[in-house]
Formats: C-alpha cells, sequence, structure tokens
C-alpha cells in the first residue's frame, strides 16, 4: 500500500541504456557515433533544422496534431486514469477510519464497523483494479494504433522526397525517422502522456486528504518536499549528460570494432593489429569510465526521493507530536499522515521520470515533424493525363536545374529527340548528363522550362502511366532479396511466370536464366548481391521490357563488367530499343558510336548534337572526347 | 511453477553463467550485495521504526503530551534509517555496475583479441553486422542479468527479515504474511513466462520494421522510378502491423499483472488491517506493530518483480554468451614455429605449383609463376580467373591449398609475419580509410614526417585534392568526415602504401576509379620512384602496356606468358584485350 516502492522498476534494468545507444548507432548509417549535429555530413533537412529550435510546447501541440489516433478516446482514458489514481487514497483513509472509529474510539472495538469498511475497500479495490486495467488497454490500443499510423506516414512521405534526400549518408537518419525516432515516442505515448495526469491526480489528491486532516501539518510535509523536485531535476540533468556520454563512447568502441571488421584485410596486410589492439583497448576504457560515470548519478538519485520522505515523515512525526492534539488532530489521523506522506513520494519522484520521457518524445517528434515538414520534390497532378502509345518523342525547352542547394546544373537546355531513335548523352562527370535522365523521368522538374514526353508536358502526365511508359535502368539497378522473378514483376506488377519467362526470352537472356540454379526462382541475396553488377543491369532490361515502355533511360554502369556479361547486356538492349526512344547516359564510346543521335553535354550546356560520323567531322568538342578515348584504349 | 526441460537447462546454464561472471568480478560484487542487505535489513528496520514511533511518541501525545527527547528520537531514528537505506542503494547500485561493466569489457576484450587473430577466411564467413554486435550487444547482454542479481539477493534478506519480525510482532499476522508473499511470488512468475514469448514477438517484429525500411529507402531511385510506393506501403504495413498486434499483445498482458501486483498488497493491507483491529482490540498487538506490519506490507511488492527481472534476463545472457563463446572458439591465424627473416632489396617471387580453392571452389589449380626482383607484372584476366587471389596469397592473407609460395626464396609459411608485412603493401581495388586524418590513414601511426607524406601523395596525384581539403592532412574522412570520390580513396590508398617503401608492391586493381590518363601518370611515376618488385592487376590496355611483362591467367592457371606485344598473338589475349578497349571510363 502507501510505501509505494522506493527505488523505482525502470532504473532497475536500465534497458534504455548503452544497448539501446548501440542499436540507435547501428541504426543510423553503420559505424556511427557523435551526436548529429556533430557530423559534419548534412544529416539534416533546412526544415528539420528550423524545428530545432521551436519550442517544447510547439512540438507537442503540432506532434499531437500528427498522430490522430493519439486523440481518440483520450477524454474517457483520461477521466478513468483520475479515478484509478483518486481510488489509492482509500487504503489510508481506512486505516484512519479503522483506527479512530472502529478500535480506538469511544465505543471501542466495533467489529461490525471494521468488517464493513473493510470488506467495502476490498470491493473498491477491486473494481479499481478493473478500472486501471481497462485504462492500460486503452492506453496501448491508442498508443500503438498511433505509432502505427505514424510510421506509414513518415514512410510514404520519405519516399516521395526529391531522390537527392535518399544519399548514402542521410540513410541511416532517415531510417532511422521510421524506427528509433518513433520507437521513442512509444514509451510517452503507452505511459507518460497519461501519467501526468496521473501523478498530477494523485498528487493533488493526497495534498487535498492531508488537508482535511491538517492543513498545518500538510504545510510542514510540502515545506520538506519543496526543494526535492528541483533538486531531482538537477540531478537528472547531470545523468543525462552522463547518459550523452555513454552514446558517444559507444558509439566510439562500435567504429573501432567497425574499422577491425571492415577494414580486416588492411589491418592484417598491414600488420597493424598493435595499432587496432590500443585504439580499442583506449575506446573500451572510455566507455567503462562513461558508464561508471552514469552509474554515479543514477545511484544517488533515487535513494535521494527516499530521504526527504524520511525527513518529511521525521517532520510530520515531531510536528504531530507535539502540537497534534492543538491543530485537532486524531490519533488514527496522525497515523493515516505517516502513510499518506509516502504516498506523496510516488509522484513526486516519479515526476522527473515523466520530465525525461517526454523530453525524449519531443525530440523524437522534433526529427519526425522535420522529415514530414520537407517538400516532397515532384506535386503529382490531380487529373493526370496518359502518355501516347508506341515510342515517345522526347523536347526539352529552354530547361534549367538547380539543386535545393548548390548552384545551377543545367542552364537553358533546348532539344527535339524525334520517337524512336536511340540517343546517347556523352560528357564528363559533372557536365549535368545524369541530371538530364533524372528530369526525363521525373525524378525531378526542371526550375525553369519544361520537359515533353511524346508531346506532354511531364508534369501532367499521370504517375500510372508515366512509371509504365518511361523506364530507367539505373547504374547499379536495386534488387529486392526476393526471387528473381518477383524482382522482374516489378516492372508490371500482374506478370506471370511465363510473362516473366518470355521477357528475358525477348531479350536473348534465356541461357543466362537457366544456369542461374533455380532458374527465374533463383534468390537473389541481399540487395540482389548474389548476382553481379553487370548481371543486376539485365534483371533490370528484363523488368523494363515487361513493361513495354516508350521512352527508355539507360545510366551506363562506369564500373567494369566482365566480357560475356557486357556481350549479353549489349545484345539485350538491342532488342529492348526496337521500336522504342532510348537515351543512354554514355560512358562507353561503343555506345555512343552506334548510337542515332550524339548529344554533348558540357558545364550544364549541350554544346554539339548530332551523329557520331558528323560530329567526328566537326572536330569540336566531340571529337576530342572520342580521341582522348581512343588513345587510351589503343595505347598498345 | 512448472518449466520446460529446456527451460531448465537455460536456466541452470545461466545460474552457471552468473557464478562465472560474480567469481572473476567478486569484489565489487561482494560490495553491491552487502549493500542490497543492508537495504533490505533498514526497510524492514524503517518499519519498525514507524511502529515504535507510533507506540511510544504519538500515542502518549496523544494521552497527556509528547516527551519532546522521544520525538527527537524517534526522527532521528526514521531519518537515520533512511540515510543507512541510502548508503546500501548507492552500494548497490555503483558497485553493481562496476562489477558488470568490467565484465563486459573482460568479454569485449577477449572478443576483439580474437578478432585480431583469426584468418581473414574467418571475416569473408561472417557477416560484419554480426560481428559487430558480438563485440558490442553480446558482450552486454550476457552480463546484464549481473545488474538484478544483488538486489534479487537482497529480496531472500528481505523476506527472511520481514518474515521473522511478522513473527515476533504477532504469529497470527505473520499468517496473513505467508499468504501474501506467495501469492506475489506466483503472480510475478506468472507474468513474466507469460509476457516473454510475446515481448520477444515484438523484439523480432522490431527487427523486421527495421529491415522493411532500410531496403525500402536503399532501393529510393527503383522505387520512384516504377512507381512501387504503395506496394513498399503495403510492406512496411505488413511489418509495422505486427509489430502493433505484439505490442498490443505485451500491452495487454501488463493491463492485467501490473495493477494487480498493485492491488495485492493493498488487499493484503486490508486483511491485516481488519484481523488487526480484532488482535488490537484483545491486546494481542500494539497499534504500532499493526502499523509496522502495514507498513512492511506496503515495501513487499515491488522486489518481488527484481526477481522476475533476473529471470528475464538470465536465458537472454545464456543465448548472448553462446554467441561470444562462438567467436572464442574461432580458429588462430597460424604462425611459423621458427619465422625467418626477409632478405633486403627487392624480393624475387615464386609461385610453385600453386592450388588455392574457396571450400569446393578451385580458384588456381597447379599455378607457377616467378617474378623477378625488381620486375613489373601485369596480371591479365576475365572475372573470376584468380587474379584476386594471386595477390591475397603473396600478401599472406590467405594459406594455398596445395604448393608453395616463396618471397626471395623463402616460403611464406616460414617467413615471420611482422617482417612480412613491413615488406609489403597490397593496395585494393575496394579501397579501405580509417575514419581518422588523412595523415594517420598515411602514416597508420608510425613517426613519418609531412614532407614525406606530401611526397608520396605527389607520386598517387592525391597532392591538389588534399591541399584543398579545408584542414589538409589533418581533414577526418570517411562516415564522420568528409566524403571522397573513389578515385580519391585510391590515391590515398595508394599514397600509402607508397609510404612503407615496400620490397613488394601489389596493385590489385588499385586504380580502377581513376581517370585513365591519371593513372598512366601515377604508374610512370611509380616506376621511377619505387624498386619495388610490383603486380599489377588492371583493366585498362593502357595499364597493362607499361608492365615489363603480362602474366595470362585463365581457368586457375597461367596460359601464356610474355611482353604485351608478343602476347598480341595469342587469340585469348587478343579477344581479353579487345574487350577491354570497348570499356572506357
Amino acid at each position: 500500500m502507501s510505501h509505494e516502492p522506493l527505488d523505482a522498476a525502470p532504473a532497475e534494468t536500465p534497458r534504455r541504456d548503452a544497448h539501446d545507444a548501440a542499436v540507435d548507432a547501428l541504426e543510423s548509417s553503420a559505424p556511427a557515433g557523435g551526436s548529429d549535429h556533430e557530423r559534419r555530413h548534412r544529416e539534416a533537412t533546412p526544415e528539420e533544422d528550423a524545428l530545432q529550435d521551436a519550442g517544447a510546447v510547439t512540438v507537442l501541440r503540432r506532434g499531437v496534431a500528427a498522430t490522430p489516433e493519439l486523440r481518440e478516446g483520450l477524454l474517457l482514458t483520461g477521466l478513468l486514469a483520475i479515478l484509478t489514481a483518486a481510488g489509492k487514497l482509500a487504503v489510508p483513509i481506512l486505516i484512519q477510519q479503522t483506527l479512530d472509529r472502529g478500535v480506538l474510539g469511544d465505543r471501542g472495538y466495533r467489529a461490525g464497523f471494521v468488517a464493513v469498511a473493510c470488506a467495502g475497500t476490498a470491493l473498491l479495490t477491486i473494481v479499481l483494479y478493473a478500472l486501471n486495467r481497462g485504462t492500460f488497454r486503452r492506453l496501448v490500443r491508442a498508443a500503438e494504433a498511433s505509432l502505427l499510423g505514424l510510421r506509414l506516414r513518415t514512410f510514404s512521405h520519405i519516399h516521395r522526397l526529391s531522390i537527392a534526400e535518399h544519399v548514402d549518408h542521410r540513410r541511416g537518419a532517415l531510417v532511422a525517422r521510421v524506427t528509433s525516432d518513433v520507437e521513442t515516442l512509444a514509451q510517452f505515448t503507452e505511459w507518460g502522456a497519461v501519467a501526468w495526469i496521473v501523478d498530477s491526480t494523485l498528487l493533488v489528491a493526497t495534498l487535498a486528504v492531508m488537508a482535511v486532516y491538517s492543513w498545518q501539518l500538510t504545510l510542514v510535509a510540502m515545506a520538506v518536499f519543496v526543494p526535492l523536485l528541483p533538486l531531482l531535476r538537477a540531478l537528472q540533468r547531470r545523468q543525462l549528460a552522463a547518459y550523452d556520454d555513454v552514446r558517444n563512447a559507444v558509439g566510439g568502441t562500435l567504429s573501432e570494432v567497425s574499422e577491425l571488421v571492415s577494414g580486416a584485410p588492411v589491418v592484417l596486410a598491414y600488420g597493424l593489429e598493435g595499432r587496432a589492439r590500443r585504439r580499442l583497448d583506449a575506446a573500451i576504457d572510455k566507455q567503462y569510465r562513461a558508464h561508471l560515470r552514469g552509474a554515479k548519478w543514477f545511484s544517488i538519485m533515487f535513494p535521494l526521493a527516499d530521504l526527504f520522505g524520511a525527513v518529511a515523515l521525521a517532520a510530520v512525526v515531531a510536528a504531530g507530536a507535539i502540537n497534534g492534539e492543538a491543530w485537532g488532530l486524531g490519533f488514527g489521523e496522525l497515523v493515516a499522515f505517516l502513510f499518506l506522506v509516502n504516498l506523496l513520494l510516488t509522484p513526486i519522484s516519479q515526476l522527473t521520470e515523466i520530465l525525461d520521457q517526454t523530453q525524449t518524445a519531443i525530440a523524437g517528434w522534433r526529427k519526425i515533424l522535420g522529415v514530414l515538414a520537407t517538400p516532397v520534390d515532384v506535386e503529382e497532378p490531380v487529373d493526370g493525363a496518359s502518355l501516347p502509345q508506341g515510342p515517345l518523342a522526347v523536347d526539352l525547352e529552354g530547361v534549367r536545374f538547380a539543386y535545393r542547394e548548390g548552384g545551377e546544373v543545367l542552364r537553358g537546355l533546348d532539344l527535339h529527340l524525334p520517337a524512336g531513335c536511340t540517343v546517347a548523352v556523352v560528357g564528363e562527370t559533372g557536365s549535368g548528363k545524369t541530371t538530364i535522365a533524372k528530369l526525363l523521368c521525373r525524378l525531378a522538374d526542371p526550375t525553369a522550362g519544361v520537359v515533353r514526353v511524346g508531346g506532354v508536358d511531364l508534369r501532367e502526365v499521370a504517375p500510372e502511366s508515366r512509371h509504365a511508359r518511361i523506364r530507367m535502368v539505373p547504374q547499379d539497378g536495386f534488387l529486392f532479396d526476393a526471387p528473381l522473378a518477383d524482382n522482374v514483376r516489378m516492372g508490371r506488377v500482374d506478370a506471370t511466370d511465363t510473362d516473366v519467362d518470355a521477357a528475358f526470352a525477348s531479350l536473348g537472356l534465356s541461357g543466362w536464366v537457366d544456369d542461374l540454379p533455380g532458374g527465374i526462382h533463383a534468390s537473389v541475396g541481399e540487395r540482389g548481391g548474389n548476382l553481379s553488377v553487370g548481371e543486376r543491369q539485365l534483371v533490370a532490361l528484363a523488368r523494363a521490357q515487361l513493361g513495354d515502355p516508350g521512352l527508355l533511360i539507360l545510366d551506363e554502369a562506369t564500373s567494369s563488367v566482365d566480357p560475356e556479361t557486357e556481350q549479353a547486356l549489349a545484345n539485350a538492349l538491342d532488342r529492348l530499343a526496337t521500336g522504342r526512344t532510348v537515351v543512354s547516359i554514355a560512358h562507353r564510346l561503343s555506345t555512343a558510336e552506334r548510337a542515332d543521335v550524339v548529344v554533348v553535354v558540357d558545364a550544364g550546356e549541350i554544346v554539339e548534337h548530332g551523329p557520331h560520323a558528323e560530329l567526328l567531322g566537326r572536330g569540336g568538342v566531340y571529337s576530342g572526347l572520342f580521341e582522348s578515348w581512343l588513345g587510351n584504349t589503343r595505347a598498345g | 511453477m512448472p518449466r520446460g526441460p529446456q527451460e531448465q537447462r537455460l536456466l541452470r546454464r545461466g545460474f552457471a553463467l552468473l557464478w562465472l561472471s560474480v567469481k572473476t568480478q567478486r569484489t565489487p560484487f561482494i560490495l553491491s550485495v552487502s549493500g542490497a542487505a543492508l537495504f533490505a535489513v533498514m526497510a524492514v528496520g524503517g518499519t519498525v521504526v514507524l511502529g515504535r514511533i507510533t507506540d511510544e511518541v504519538l500515542e502518549p501525545a496523544f494521552q497527556g503530551g509528547a516527551d519532546r527527547g522521544a520525538v527527537a528520537v524517534g526522527a532521528g531514528a526514521l531519518v537515520g534509517a533512511s540515510l543507512l537505506r541510502m548508503v546500501g542503494v548507492v552500494l548497490r547500485r555503483y558497485f553493481g555496475q562496476m562489477a558488470q561493466r568490467r565484465m563486459q569489457v573482460h568479454w569485449f576484450t577477449r572478443v576483439t583479441d580474437r578478432y585480431l587473430r583469426v584468418p581473414l577466411r574467418w571475416f569473408e564467413e561472417h557477416p560484419a553486422g554480426e560481428l559487430l554486435a558480438h563485440a558490442d550487444a553480446d558482450c552486454e547482454r550476457s552480463t546484464m542479468a549481473m545488474q538484478p542479481l544483488p538486489f534479487s539477493l537482497g529480496v531472500l534478506v528481505l523476506i527472511v527479515v520481514a518474515t521473522v519480525q511478522l513473527a515476533v510482532v504477532d504469529p497470527v499476522l505473520m499468517l496473513v504474511g505467508l499468504a501474501l508473499f506467495p501469492s506475489l511470488a506466483i503472480i510475478n512468475s506468472a507474468y513474466t513466462r507469460r509476457v516473454e514469448r510475446p515481448a520477444a514477438a515484438a523484439q523480432a517484429r522490431v527487427g523486421d520494421v527495421s529491415s522493411v525500411t532500410h531496403e525500402s529507402f536503399e532501393a529510393a531511385l527503383v522505387v520512384k522510378t516504377l512507381g512501387l510506393d504503395g506496394r513498399e506501403r503495403e510492406r512496411l504495413r505488413c511489418a509495422a502491423e505486427g509489430l502493433r498486434q505484439a505490442r498490443v499483445e505485451v500491452g495487454n498482458l501488463r493491463a492485467s499483472f501490473e495493477p494487480a501486483l498493485d492491488a495485492l498488497p493493498n488487499l493484503g493491507t486490508i486483511v491485516l488491517l481488519w484481523v488487526g483491529a480484532w488482535r488490537l482490540s484483545t491486546g494481542a498487538v500494539t497499534t504500532g506493530e499493526l502499523v509496522q506490519a502495514m507498513a512492511l506490507f506496503g515495501i513487499l511488492a515491488f522486489p518481488f518483480r527484481i526477481v522476475g527481472f533476473l529471470l528475464e534476463e538470465l536465458p537472454r545472457a545464456v543465448v548472448a554468451h553462446d554467441r561470444i563463446a562462438g567467436v572464442l572458439r574461432a580458429p588462430d591465424r597460424v604462425r611459423p614455429a621458427e619465422p625467418r627473416p626477409l632478405p633486403p632489396g627487392p624480393v624475387e617471387v615464386e609461385l610453385d605449383d600453386v592450388t588455392f580453392a574457396y571450400g569446393h571452389d578451385i580458384v588456381l589449380e597447379g599455378l607457377a609463376a616467378r617474378v623477378a626482383p625488381g620486375e613489373v607484372v601485369a596480371l591479365v584476366g576475365s572475372t573470376g580467373s584468380g587474379k584476386s587471389s594471386v595477390c591475397s596469397l603473396l600478401a599472406h592473407l590467405v594459406d594455398p591449398t596445395a604448393g608453395e609460395v616463396r618471397l626471395s626464396g623463402v616460403p611464406l609459411s616460414e617467413l615471420d609475419p611482422d617482417a612480412l608485412h613491413r615488406a609489403t603493401a597490397l593496395v585494393f581495388q575496394e579501397t579501405f580509410l580509417f575514419g581518422d586524418s588523412v595523415r594517420e590513414n598515411l602514416t597508420l601511426g608510425s613517426p613519418i614526417g609531412d614532407d614525406e607524406v606530401w611526397a608520396a601523395l605527389d607520386v598517387a596525384r592525391a597532392r591538389p585534392f588534399v591541399e584543398r581539403l579545408p584542414h589538409g592532412l589533418d581533414e577526418v574522412i570517411g562516415e564522420r568526415g568528409v566524403t571522397l570520390s573513389g578515385g580519391q580513396r585510391q590515391r590515398l590508398a595508394l599514397a600509402r602504401a607508397l609510404l612503407r617503401r615496400p620490397q613488394l608492391l601489389l596493385l590489385d586493381d588499385a586504380t580502377s576509379a581513376v581517370d585513365a590518363r591519371v593513372e598512366q601518370a601515377i604508374l610512370a611515376r611509380l616506376r621511377g620512384r619505387t624498386e619495388a618488385t610490383t603486380l599489377i592487376v588492371a583493366h585498362r590496355v593502357s595499364t597493362i602496356a607499361l608492365a615489363d611483362r603480362v602474366l595470362l591467367l585463365e581457368d586457375g592457371r597461367i596460359v601464356a606468358d610474355g611482353t604485351h606485344r608478343s602476347l598480341l598473338q595469342v587469340p585469348a589475349y587478343a579477344a581479353l584485350v579487345r574487350a577491354y578497349e570497348q570499356d572506357a571510363a
């Protein structure tokens, strides 16, 4: 009863300790460490940065607004919570009543009164148990529904963000928004939010009952407790700082281990074991010290509440014994007071913990809201047009493009590519040729000008039509950890195994597929790791073939592909190109040689375009590029 | 509670593991348990004080005035008992942490020691994420049960002392207590057991959500271009819905049990009050003794949870420890019994009938080759012909399945590993740079002057971009620093190799991401700067042509050997060169 656990449960099992820190670190880009703002990489969007400065209340309000599931039925849950909190006062009151009126009163021992009072309170305890259980269940249901909703909304929003946000070093942070950041809200939504209600109710109700018995003694007890709250807050801040140190130290050891593991060939080849051991030992020692520093604060915080409770009790005993009768206090009331003082301890020591949880939740919400506030690059049209059948012509009209941060990449391109032609876009790294590919499949919209495909402004094309009729084969086609056939089927969801077979056959790849263990049901492994880069491109071509696109955008792999696969790729591509417009971002001169039209891009502008032979004869940029290619490859 | 034989075995092994940990960390553990015992005794002591105060301070106060001396003693005793509890808690927590963290350091050090001794192949057989988890999460998990242990032992003390105290007060009240303790224990144990499965399921679902999210964001380009966002959302919904259900199940169990664990001591107190009022009226107990008994019930509810935590943690600790034990069983790299030194100067390389296999996959078969000291040889062959394996063999990262590799006449199996590391420099295609400053990445901790570092950067054509870095040689690169391009990384790795002044330089496709013209310049300068015997794996014809001699590798054997020009007569070589010509970066 009144003696609530002097040592609260969450403290004893520090689950949010180093282990979670390690998990966080792992989740946010493998060997991590340090807090987000320590990294020099841009980890946050400007919108996220803006939210860093928003006040806690603003974030909380916007956070709750972003999770409508949380508010559902909150009123009733809150009401139930208040009832159960008030119910905790039943037993101390029973003690007082029994002592004053049942045993020690003027009428002596009243067995009937005691039995009825005890039975009544027991019944109340059982009813309160049921209410408490109901409150908990409602909370869990609402909290988990809201987390699910928030997770899905954040996930979908992130998928709609610009492709520029999906860079390697941002990925860990984006994954964290959907995983660990949502998890930080779990404790708060399941318990913290309502604990505010419960604990304040309990605090107020206890003080009220105490005041009914004796307002003077209540003031004595309160006077003792007043300094406890700020003291606990101060200690908690120290503890949180120590906890930050632990996180950083764990991040440090993790990077050391990670370097040892992923750098094993270098460590072994260069005999760096001694160096690795020294660095590891230093990191491990740092982590151990951080843990112990944290343990120091952690050890003192909880007994402190106990100590204040004892002092309050001593003060109440002294004041009550000396002045009790003068203040009109009964003996039973004074005894009940002893239990009530202890009842005060729980909400007071819990409030610091709830504050901590609330802060964690606010930090999580801040990050999630930041991502949700980041505008999407490409707004889809409401009633989009369809692209025409057959091969699609491409028109660029005064197209300019600049990334959200950084200078202009394309500076006014005008180009007409007739339907059904094959085009090679060449240029040096950074010339803007990859950006052209992005604009053609609307991974981004031009900052000025219009991209027309099949005569339609790409911004007015319905997404379904665009996805079906325009296909991009990226440099390294990402494969999902699923059977080969499922990966190909992403090109057309309703395709059967026969369709998949046919797609491979029409590209002349049946032989390759048959050689795979399991044929089209072969497992491609994580990220398609069971296949080589070239083979992954073959799969991407089959995906495209299945969709029957009118415009194909091919980003050639820069890394070398083994000759056999190279041959298969060229072959498959020839077949795929038949009757389609093909735009290749070319890294190989053979591709440029074979194309109907070569487009030369330099510093964001089209400097030459025309057939290979014609451009060679002109003796301009392209012939220079071509010469250097030849020089490099035929230098024997 | 009945438990299956497997669970029982797991628990037994858990206790064995705890015993081992306790023995290793004896001093902090004993201090921690002493603290727990002190806390237990003083928790009961506090209730005794409360009872005595009721009888000797409060009751007299209402019957004719308080004795100020007694008030002072009572108040002092309350605070004193609390201070002693505080000492107990601080001792228990601080030294409990110390014992656990020291044990974690113990395992951490042993695991990483093993990582430093295993052969390279062992790393290839184990995913990096797994190895990371062994060192970090597993070492922590396997020691976690040490934290609730001192308190659990303290709980035993608490129950014994509390029962004795109740018996001293009144045997009838003790009987109420004896009914309450076991029911608390039973409810706790039932809760622990029932929540175990859904809690584990929830944990697994967290992993699902995380991997779906990760894969999906990694595939962002494909998702966008194929319009797969709806499908991806469905995939996440499946995983997240599974997580939600598991969480709700855990939450519902908690909703049933936690309020029960709150309510039960309350019910006990009510029964105590009912019986106690009668005992009080007959004079069998005093008011103070009744107050003491009720206060005692109040402090009993929670400690039972601690035993639950311990039992929850134990099986996890065993599983984590099993994984650690798996790492510790990993084999050592073989070191020669009597290591021989390597003669100075450029080395002579001999591969004598070397066969090398990955499992059943034979990569090299009866390969024989010789490279004269100071010679520059290009190794050419299609993907999978075994070029990289030759490099790994020469750096003694792997051992041949049959045959012998000799450097300057010394078989690698007899060569002093330290001498080998000093003499050879292997540069990989996949460059590995440490998350550290440029300088540290180049010198690897050796005392090398900046002039020398810059000279090496010059040869590797890395000076211009390093100079442009805001902090030059002190710039931190990698995950937490600036990102370098593949070509820049390769050039740094090359400079790192040159700084070691190797006698044997192995370039395994080490300049593949460097612009062709820059590569030529680098290799030309390299030839002027080093006397080292050099083996180059390359794909560009221009690079191959720079070598003194070319070895053509096919299906694990050398099928042609000669200068680039003379080999052009060999059809297989000519075909390969044509394929490379198609490929211009």
